[in-house]
């Protein structure tokens, strides 16, 4: 540490700005597929061992290589993580996008840019901070065919001198990024240091910004939402996978295969206790997790918005059928193909509906990765106790970039496998009718195939079917079923995990919001109290909704939604289960393809206040 | 090996124990015939019925699962989707005997793509086609199996080719396809004692008359057609694992296929092309050519014993998925903290 003070103060200063100490926001632009993203992440991770609270975004085109991608690195010493409109520090290592990035900056901005490129600098109330790439990577000893890749690298070292960051920290976090694999380390972290040591020399700070340790991570984690949905999952005892690749889901099966190869595989035989397998699209990805959900494992699937309009018929059959599984949706911005690599909140409505007919599905909404975790697992007991489908709307946001977060909590109960009669339970029973209500909670039992007794077995069917699993037209049936289910969907109310509710004194206005638009509400509150409003906030993280909603809704005069959608699909879906309480929700709806901002939400507030 | 006086099968079952639930198709609908077959090749190769589930898709087949073995669960689930649920039902619980009931619009139109990957997969399942060329519950309606040229009363003419489901399976790499007739039980109930003992997919195009829409001369899913034109292949007998095989044949005429569980399909070759149903080759060209001339060629088209089976593939515990217990799907406490360890700050 003390060497880290001693080389920092060699570097030479020409601000009388007073520093701007961990508060403020980087954004790399580079080109996709140039191997930014390990640069992006060892920065972003020394920052976080330096105890600063930090939130990465990837903002990133739905190509392999050759356009424009941007890394935006948030430190905030108030722990604030939602999306930031603005970036002081630009680290512009693309070419094409280098006059619109320089032109985003705001006054007294920073910008650090290859010396070999020759750039319009008429912007004069900014930073230059020119620095020899090709130089310093062709001095390096990196074999050519990993120049491109490593020449990240010089921005990672010149940022670190620039900023003050804590070298030995970029080496940990190289370490940790390359697995303790010395070679890579070494090849990289001494691109690092040359590009340091050369800033050290070279560079006159001109700009306030730089960084400090904090104690503000101890203890945490740092993780991405997808890698925590797979390991809940595998906690979840999760058995049966069958999926098919679109972003931005397949990180998560990639991450399911990585904690099953290393968590639930025999090391002597290297079998696995999960299938993990790749099918020809999604609807044989949901018909086969209904399949072996039918059969009594803990099946899932994960998708996004294409993915789930292919799998509506199914999931509508195993709504009715009453048939468990989880399926994963980490939204992406639809309509149609949409932006496939952008995030939003838009599968809302289409979830909890999916289907035809009359069905309604139990929604998770995770807003973290310690969410991401628990849902992860829990979701199994939700979907084998309730007999039904259970979605986690996740999105590309959480779901892609790294989030901080506390030490996952090992499952606090024991796994819940519904109702399920065993050939034991048939002797003493002596039968039993699939579909009766036994218990009064609407929630039937069901025997599982391969159970060895003659009155076990049940036909499973989409058509209408009475109590005993048979075929029935009789209109009674029909609607004694529904309400049956009905009563079921009203069960798992009681069920899913209760909203988060934060009072204020004295309010009357209030505020809804859930999954990633959490952090800038979180924000925004704050924003504007300072700005004489103050609302209650209401987390929502599951649907159905429950009495918690509902008392909240009808405590407050006027209840603001935020989402991450055009529509405002959270709060046209109050207003449908609310309708006496319809004329308070206020929908603040926005999609752009980012994730919320605090500074969105607080103006978007603002001016319904005015209104008022 | 009998209780009382009620004949039994090898599990002690009688042939009543493997019944379904009367029949709600039409009267002399080819699909009768053939769950009655899978009623009487189960009870015979002493299948246990708690280890069966049935499935299906959307259709006039589609309803037949109810109409055999109700000791078996069953899954009537969406057109043309059967084979997603198989693979998964059947990747949960290794343990199941899956046989799928689908007719030539689901497997052959709405489900074409998931047939093919079924197979290809080669997920263990006895994969049954019940093939009349129309669609009955919506009255009428060429299916993609009915021939070019037929005339139907509701649909006029039929101005494309037929898609062959046998063909189909073969390109997918298929490693059981036999195609067979309802008008000819014993041979459909041979072929399914044999599909009972093969490791994989195990494909059956069973030609199956609707006697209400498409069972007139001029169509080749017709009973009268079929009975006049069926060319057999061989005369099939199986003999199950515990029989010693007893062949008394002449030289080249008699083919003998050992099945993974020690089974034998004993292939007496009726037909002038002498057909080896081992040769992938040739079972392909039978299929063009039986095609090309218009040939309702019938028995076992291809087998093969080598291919692992989707369940295979995936590389799981010798334990039925299903069974594992608590302790064997959710790492411990440490292991949790280990990958926390790793993660932190």
């Amino acid at each position: 540490m003390s060497q880290q003070v001693e080389r920092i103060e060699k570097i030479s200063h020409q601000t009388d700005k007073k520093p701007i100490v961990n508060d403020f926001q980087i954004i790399v632009a580079t080109v996709n597929g140039t191997g930014s993203q390990t640069a992006n992440t060892v920065l972003m991770r020394a920052l976080f061992r330096m105890g600063i609270p930090v939130n990465g975004k990837n903002i990133f085109p739905s190509n392999i290589q050759g356009l424009p991608t941007w890394f935006t690195i948030r430190l905030s010493k108030d722990g604030y993580i939602a999306r930031r409109e603005t970036s002081e520090i630009l680290v512009a290592m693309n070419q094409a996008t280098i006059a619109e990035d320089i032109r985003n900056l705001p006054s007294g901005g920073v910008c650090l840019y290859p010396q070999e490129w020759t750039i319009n600098r008429e912007r004069e109330d900014i930073a230059y901070y020119p620095i020899p790439v090709k130089a310093i990577v062709s001095a390096s000893e990196t074999p050519p065919n990993l120049r491109d890749y490593i020449a990240n690298m010089v921005y990672v070292g010149g940022l670190t001198a620039l900023l003050g960051i804590d070298l030995g920290e970029i080496e940990a976090a190289l370490r940790f990024h390359f697995d303790e694999k010395p070679k890579p380390i070494a090849m990289n972290f001494s691109v690092v240091k040359a590009a340091y040591d050369w800033a050290l020399d070279n560079f006159v700070k001109q700009d306030p910004y730089t960084v400090e340790r904090m104690n503000a991570t101890q203890g945490m984690i740092m993780l991405d939402g997808n890698s925590a949905a797979a390991l809940g999952a595998v906690f979840g005892g999760v058995s049966v996978v069958t999926w098919y690749p679109i972003t931005p889901s397949t990180s998560l099966v990639d991450a399911l295969r990585e904690y099953v190869a290393h968590l639930r595989t025999d090391p002597e035989t290297g079998k696995t206790t999960c299938a993990i397998v790749q099918v020809e699209d999604e609807l044989a990805a949901i018909g086969a997790v209904i399949g072996a959900g039918w059969a009594g494992a803990r099946a899932m699937t994960a998708t996004s918005g294409p993915g789930i309009s292919l799998m509506s018929e199914f999931s509508g059959l195993a709504y009715f059928a009453e048939v468990p599984a989880v399926i994963w949706d980490v939204q992406r911005v639809g309509p149609a193909t949409g932006l496939p690599t952008r995030t939003s909140q838009g599968d809302v409505l289409k979830a909890y509906f999916l289907g035809h007919g009359d069905t309604k599905h139990v929604c998770l909404l995770p807003a973290s990765i310690e969410e991401c975790f628990e849902f992860g697992w829990r979701a199994f007991d939700l979907a084998e106790r309730l007999q039904t489908l259970v979605f986690v709307l996740s999105d590309l946001d959480l779901g892609m970039n790294l989030w901080m977060g506390k030490p996952f909590e090992y499952p606090d109960q024991p796994m819940d496998r519904g109702k399920v009669l065993t050939a034991a339970d048939l002797d003493r029973l002596g039968g039993f009718a699939r579909y009766q209500d036994v218990d009064g909670d609407g929630i039937p039992y069901r025997t599982l195939p391969g159970t060895d007794h003659p009155k076990a077995a049940y036909f499973t069917r989409g058509t209408g079917h009475d109590e005993k699993a048979m075929y029935s037209e009789r209109p009674e049936d029909w609607a004694n079923n529904m309400a049956r289910l009905n009563r079921k969907f009203n069960t798992a109310r009681k069920l899913v995990p209760k909203p988060e509710v934060f009072q204020t004194e004295g309010t009357t206005g209030a505020l809804i919001a859930y999954g990633t638009t959490h952090p800038a509400a979180i924000e925004g509150l704050d924003r504007l109290r300072e700005r004489g409003v103050k609302l209650d906030y209401l987390r929502l993280r599951a649907l159905p909704f429950e009495d918690t909603t509902r008392d909240f809704v009808a405590h407050h005069q006027r209840i603001y939604v935020a989402e991450n959608n055009t529509d405002g699909q959270l709060a046209n879906l109050l207003r449908i289960e609310y309708p006496e309480y319809a004329g308070r929700i206020v929908s603040l709806a926005y999609s752009n393809g980012l994730p919320l901002s605090a500074r969105w939400l607080t103006e978007a507030v603002l001016e319904q206040e005015r209104i008022k | 090996m009998s209780v009382g006086t009620a004949r039994v099968n090898e599990i002690n079952l009688e042939r009543s124990d493997y019944a379904g639930l009367p029949s709600t198709l039409c009267q002399g609908c080819g699909h009768n015939s053939i769950s009655n077959q899978i009623i009487a090749a189960a009870y015979e190769a002493s299948i246990n019925p708690h280890y069966v589930i049935k499935l299906s898709g959307i259709g006039c087949s589609s309803k037949s699962p109810a109409y055999f073995m109700s000791r078996a669960h069953g899954f009537n689930g969406l057109h043309g989707r059967m084979p997603a649920l198989a693979t998964g039902a059947t990747i949960a619980n290794s343990k199941l005997i899956a046989i799928g009931v689908s007719g030539d619009g689901d497997t052959g139109s709405i489900g074409l793509g998931q047939f093919k990957h079924m197979v290809r997969r080669n997920v263990p399942i006895v994969y049954i086609v019940e093939n009349n060329g129309v669609y009955g519950l919506t009255k009428g309606q060429f299916s993609a199996t009915a021939d070019m040229g037929q005339t139907l009363k509701y649909a006029g003419v039929n101005e494309l080719p037929p898609i062959d489901i046998c063909l189909e399976a073969m390109a997918a790499e298929a490693t059981f396809v036999a195609r067979s007739f309802a008008g000819d039980p014993k041979q459909v109930r041979e072929l399914l004692k044999a599909a009972f003992s093969h490791k994989g997919t195990a494909v059956l195009d069973i030609i199956s008359p609707c006697v209400t829409f498409n069972n007139h001369e001029d169509s080749t899913k017709s009973y009268p057609y079929g009975k006049a034109h069926q060319e057999i292949l061989q005369d099939i007998t199986y003999i199950p694992p515990t029989e010693p095989i007893m062949v008394d044949y002449e030289p080249g005429e008699t083919q003998v296929v050992e099945m993974h569980d020690g089974a034998h399909i004993q292939l007496r070759k009726l037909d002038p092309l002498s057909h080896d149903p081992t040769d992938r080759l040739g079972a392909i060209r039978l299929l063009e050519q039986a095609r090309a001339e218009q040939l309702f060629i019938t028995g076992l088209i291809y087998v093969a014993q080598d291919r692992p089976t989707f369940i295979d593939t995936c590389h799981v515990v010798d334990t039925p998925l299903v069974e594992l217990r608590e302790e064997q799907l959710r790492p411990s406490r440490e292991a949790l903290a280990s990958v926390m360890t790793k993660l932190g700050a």
